[in-house]
């Protein structure tokens, strides 16, 4: 080892720091497998914070999303979903949410039914598990609720009249106010995560709080953008409501959005804690697979970092974290160059309609598994028994349309960590 | 609705609102005349919002077509006078490089010549000097004095001097219909406001047919055969940066993919020349994107590697004299006024071809002719009258909207589009007052008159800040915001899609994230947004 390297050894390395690379993390360090995690953070911070496993199906919401997997099978047998067993989704999503819970950020335990959950724009969405701090407003549309959603001065894209402008026909009973928040009342842009740790502190949230009395009127309930807090967001919701006086819900806002960074900031600091090795801000340059062992090899201010590890779990993601790549040519797996299955040529990547409800072709583009969730080659084999992929990066599925983002990458993550459990006993 | 035709009254009825219709409203204004300029869709909705921003120097049509060419050099001139707030006057060269043919390239100084224009001949080192992005395969170059020009600012312009001298109206998404036609003479044009579907009559002394490709149709419509076109669909691309300072050409006959025009901050690639035989849905694709590229990476060996944000199409009605089969590129570029007196038609013109290069004697022709048939005696004014600013016509002029930002230095007006920086009070002041600005006015509407959604992000996150504005000022209340919002987001998806791959990539899927996932565009209509009433199966 030269000067400035440094050097981990551990079971298993987890390359991406999405939604499958932290949920691969939870199900390692349940099973007491020392892992390593690297990839860039950020990924999590996009999320609205709905873990969705399965929202849409041939077109049509899904109330019930188990009967939806049902469906699904029958029409995608290739879809990760479709390859998963039912019951080991169920214990995944338990798991992972139950985690979220106990490091901080309480989730909803995953039942039987899809909420319906609220978007900035007013529309709905069918989710699995929500933070706790969104279910109320969930939970009020479905009873109609008189509720007042509140917007915030210099807050740019969350407007309460256009929530409420499109959210009237199914939730009649809302008014709306636009508060300042206080120390920000200067008109200019203001923004959530800023505000969010400002409401961390007492005196900010009681401020806070008279103003939302003050535009009350006869509501019964209060909605409002997401930024009651980032490290104790049930501790603020609680203190916030007992403050005002009647219960209170978070609506998502456009990223960078604070349940997202929430998450982030949760894993950065809990996992460590728990015996994980986290190397948030690098990307694998290089991923050596040898007879013995997997190498990853990075690179950071510091110089060099190698981490060998016994199984390797590829989480990289798509294009918006590079996991993929797309030449003019065709779509290439980055790091390895793994065959990606895609559709013939350029011209078919996308449909004509940005909004065509089928979903864009290169949508479905992505890496092959076998059973184990290992990566296949050039010819059809795995390339090695050691690599395991999870995540969005996976073929067969287009996930924004279908509404399964978190369960994709959480479900083919439990599906991964398995393999790479039976894989470390055999040896 | 039977009983809900609206009835307006004008002077001149100017069908097409692009730049050849608009100059039309101008000129007649300044001779104190009321128009009524009317779009089936938009100002700049057909080829002056699809076209390359070059005011030609004639060096393309020297070879070809010396009149053109000296018509486009003279033209130029009195542009940069009365316009050059829509200017940029940055030069041009015209490059072969090898494989093209020595003999055009010899020749070429002579066809500038006849034509009057300047051209001074430059070694391959000198012209690499000057633009570093050249191939080296490069052999020949002249530098002439091309410029390019924003065809939005001039339209928007336009129509706002005539708003101020007569009173002059401009009626967006109204679509003639059909011709009242009385012993010769239009009396009334009955159009379709394509917005609500219902009916608008228009009474009027003169009509003017401007509507460029589409205007065979509108002249059948009143019973003229005598109107003959070719449509020729062209293809562009636009890059991320700027790649070069001057307007680059191909030395050699017109063909594909042979002229690089730069647009304030990003370069233009163009452009292809197919013909079509339909009007509607023109839409860039992947393989004219490619072709054109192959042929640019030629003269630019860096557009291999250069990051593109978006692709556009427009279509040039090409004159088709009587018999004449050529093909799109070699049929007239000049310009044609109809009187349609063998028509049978006392007060009806039509104005097509040509260029927006010579928009303006376009224009000032067809003044002349209906001055005349008005009895009026006035002599055109455009040639010397300067075109004024507005303040809500400004916005569509790259780099505009962060100096004003910067210089007003007020943070509570905040910016909307991150890329382009637009700021809130631009918004504000499209909505209040720009050119057929209106109530529950569409994104696509304000991009029009703006640079929103013209940066790299085409729009993805600027649509959800604009959006959220106006419905926090009460433009929207209601779902049609969103809507709005959906309609705009597809219709630059036309132009994106070509040109996915590379950096486009992640922006891509962000954006499907964002507008699908996040804000659930993809469902917006009827009951598939209420899941409730579905059930699963
Ligand atoms: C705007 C937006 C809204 C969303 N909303 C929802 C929602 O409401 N509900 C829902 O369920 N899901 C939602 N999602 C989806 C969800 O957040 C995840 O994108 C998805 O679940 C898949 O995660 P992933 O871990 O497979 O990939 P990603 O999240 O893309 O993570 C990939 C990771 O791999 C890393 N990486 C890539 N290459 C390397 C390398 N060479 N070395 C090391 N690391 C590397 C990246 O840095 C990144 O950390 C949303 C996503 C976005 C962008
Ligand atoms: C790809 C391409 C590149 C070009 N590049 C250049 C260049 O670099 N330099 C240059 O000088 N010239 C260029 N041109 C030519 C130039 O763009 C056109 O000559 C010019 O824009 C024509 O303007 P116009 O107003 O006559 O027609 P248009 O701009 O096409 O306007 C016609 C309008 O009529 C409207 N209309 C149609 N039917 C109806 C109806 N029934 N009722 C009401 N309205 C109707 C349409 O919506 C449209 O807005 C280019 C053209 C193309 C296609």
């Amino acid at each position: 080892m030269g000067q400035g390297e440094r050097y981990y050894r551990t079971e298993l390395a987890i390359i991406g720091s999405g939604l499958a690379g932290f949920a691969a993390s939870v199900f390692a360090l349940a099973r007491g497998i020392a892992s390593a995690q690297v990839g860039n953070t950020g990924a999590v911070a996009y999320t609205t914070g709905y873990l969705d496993l399965l929202g849409s199906c041939r077109g049509l919401w899904l109330d019930d999303p188990w009967q939806g997997l049902e469906l699904l099978r029958e029409s995608e047998p290739r879809h990760p979903l479709s390859r998963i067993g039912r019951t080991a989704i169920q214990a995944a999503f338990d798991q992972f949410s139950g985690a979220l819970t106990e490091m901080g950020v309480g989730y909803t335990a995953p039942a039987e039914r899809n909420h319906l959950a609220l978007t900035p724009a007013g529309t709905v969405k069918p989710t699995l598990s929500v933070p706790q701090t969104m279910l109320p407003g969930i939970e009020a549309r479905k009873a109609g609720v008189r509720t007042l959603i509140i917007d915030i001065l210099g807050l740019q894209g969350f407007s309460a009249k256009e929530f409420v402008a499109n959210i009237r026909s199914s939730w009649p009973q809302l008014s709306t106010a636009k508060l300042s928040f206080p120390d920000m009342e200067s008109g200019g842009q203001v923004f959530p995560e800023v505000m969010a740790r400002a409401l961390e502190v007492s005196s900010h949230r009681e401020r806070f709080a008279e103003r939302i009395k003050a535009a009350l009127g006869d509501a019964r309930l209060v909605g409002m953008p997401a930024i009651m807090g980032i490290h104790h967001p049930d501790r603020v919701h609680a203190e916030l409501q007992r403050l005002v006086g009647v219960p209170l819900f978070e609506i998502p806002t456009m990223p960078p959005a604070v349940p997202g960074i929430r998450l982030r900031e949760m894993f950065e600091q809990g996992f460590p804690a728990k015996g994980l090795t986290l190397v948030p801000q690098q990307k694998v340059k290089r991923l050596v697979l040898e007879a013995g062992r997997a190498t990853l090899y990075l690179q950071d201010s510091f110089g060099e970092v190698m981490i060998e590890s016994k199984a390797a779990i590829l989480a990289s993601g798509r294009f918006l974290s590079g996991g993929l790549t797309a030449e003019r040519g065709g779509v290439r797996e980055a790091l390895l160059d793994i065959p990606v299955t895609q559709p013939e040529s350029r011209a078919d990547w996308y449909r004509q309609d940005y909004f065509d409800p089928l979903g864009h072709p290169v949508n479905r583009s992505g890496v092959e598994v076998d059973s184990s969730f290992r990566p296949l080659g050039p010819d059809g084999e795995p390339v090695n028994h050691r690599l395991f992929a999870a995540g969005i990066l996976l073929a067969h599925h287009d996930w924004v349309r279908q509404r399964c983002g978190a369960g994709v990458a959480i479900a083919s993550a439990h599906k991964a960590v398995e393999a790479v459990a039976d894989m470390l006993k055999e040896q | 609705m039977v009983s809900g035709i609206e009835t307006f009254e004008t002077e001149v009825l100017i069908i097409g609102g692009g730049v050849t219709g608009t100059g039309v409203m101008r000129d007649l204004a300044l001779r104190g005349i009321h128009c009524l300029l009317i779009d089936r869709r938009d100002l700049n909705a057909g080829a002056s919002g699809g076209n390359h921003g070059l005011l030609h120097s004639g060096g393309r049509y020297a070879a070809s077509d010396s009149e053109t060419a000296a018509e486009c050099r003279q033209e130029g001139d009195i542009l940069r006078q009365v316009a050059p707030d829509c200017i940029d006057d940055c030069g041009g060269m015209f490059i072969a490089v090898e494989g093209d043919d020595p003999g055009f390239a010899e020749r070429f100084p002579g066809y500038c010549e006849a034509a009057g224009i300047d051209c001074e001949s430059l070694s391959p080192a000198q012209a690499r000097e000057r633009e570093p992005a050249l191939s080296d395969k490069l052999f020949a170059a002249y530098a002439i004095p091309d410029a390019t020009v924003d065809p939005f600012r001039l339209t928007l312009e336009n129509v706002n001097h005539a708003q101020q001298l007569t009173d002059s109206l401009f009626l967006p998404h109204t679509a003639v219909e059909s011709f009242e036609i009385a012993n010769g003479v239009i009396t009334g044009v009955l159009c379709r406001n394509t917005k609500t579907g219902g009916m608008r009559r228009i009474l009027v002394r003169q009509v003017v047919n401007a509507a460029g490709a589409w205007s065979m149709d509108v002249a059948r419509r009143a019973g003229c055969s005598d109107v003959s076109l070719l449509y020729s669909k062209g293809t562009l691309i636009i890059s991320n940066t700027r790649i070069t300072d001057r307007v680059i050409n191909r030395l050699r006959p017109p063909g594909d993919g042979d002229i690089l025009v730069p647009g304030g901050t990003v370069s233009l690639l163009g452009t292809t020349s197919d013909n079509v035989d339909d009007l509607e849905d023109i839409r860039p694709t992947v393989a004219e994107v490619e072709r054109v590229l192959i042929e640019g990476t030629a003269m630019l060996p860096c557009l291999e590697g250069t990051r593109f944000i978006r692709a556009f199409s427009g279509v040039r009605p090409l004159l088709l004299p009587a018999q004449n089969t050529a093909d799109g590129r070699s049929a007239s570029r000049g310009f044609t006024l109809f009187d349609h007196r063998d028509q049978g038609l006392e007060n009806f013109a039509t104005v097509t071809g040509g260029k927006l290069t010579t928009f303006r004697l376009m224009a000032e022709k067809t003044g002349d002719l209906v001055a005349r048939r008005l009895g009026n005696s006035r002599p055109c004014k455009t040639a010397t009258e300067p075109l004024p600013s507005g303040n809500a016509v400004r916005w569509t002029e790259p780099g505009f909207a962060p100096r004003f930002w910067y210089r007003r230095n007020d943070p509570t007006d905040m910016i909307l589009c991150e890329c382009e920086m637009v700021p809130q009070s631009a918004i504000d002041s499209i909505i209040e007052s720009a050119p057929g600005a209106e109530s529950e006015m569409t994104l696509q509407a304000i991009g029009v008159r703006s640079r929103v959604g013209k940066g790299s992000c085409q729009g993805s996150f600027c649509s959800i800040r604009v959006t959220s504005h106006l419905y926090d000022r009460g433009v929207y209340d209601s779902a049609r915001g969103l809507h709005s919002m959906r309609d705009f987001l597809s219709g630059r998806f036309k132009g994106v899609q070509p040109i996915l791959w590379g950096e486009q990539m992640p922006q891509i899927e962000l954006s499907e994230a964002l507008h699908c996932s996040l804000m659930g565009l993809d469902r917006l209509d009827g009951k598939a947004n209420d899941p409730e009433k579905e059930g699963s199966g």
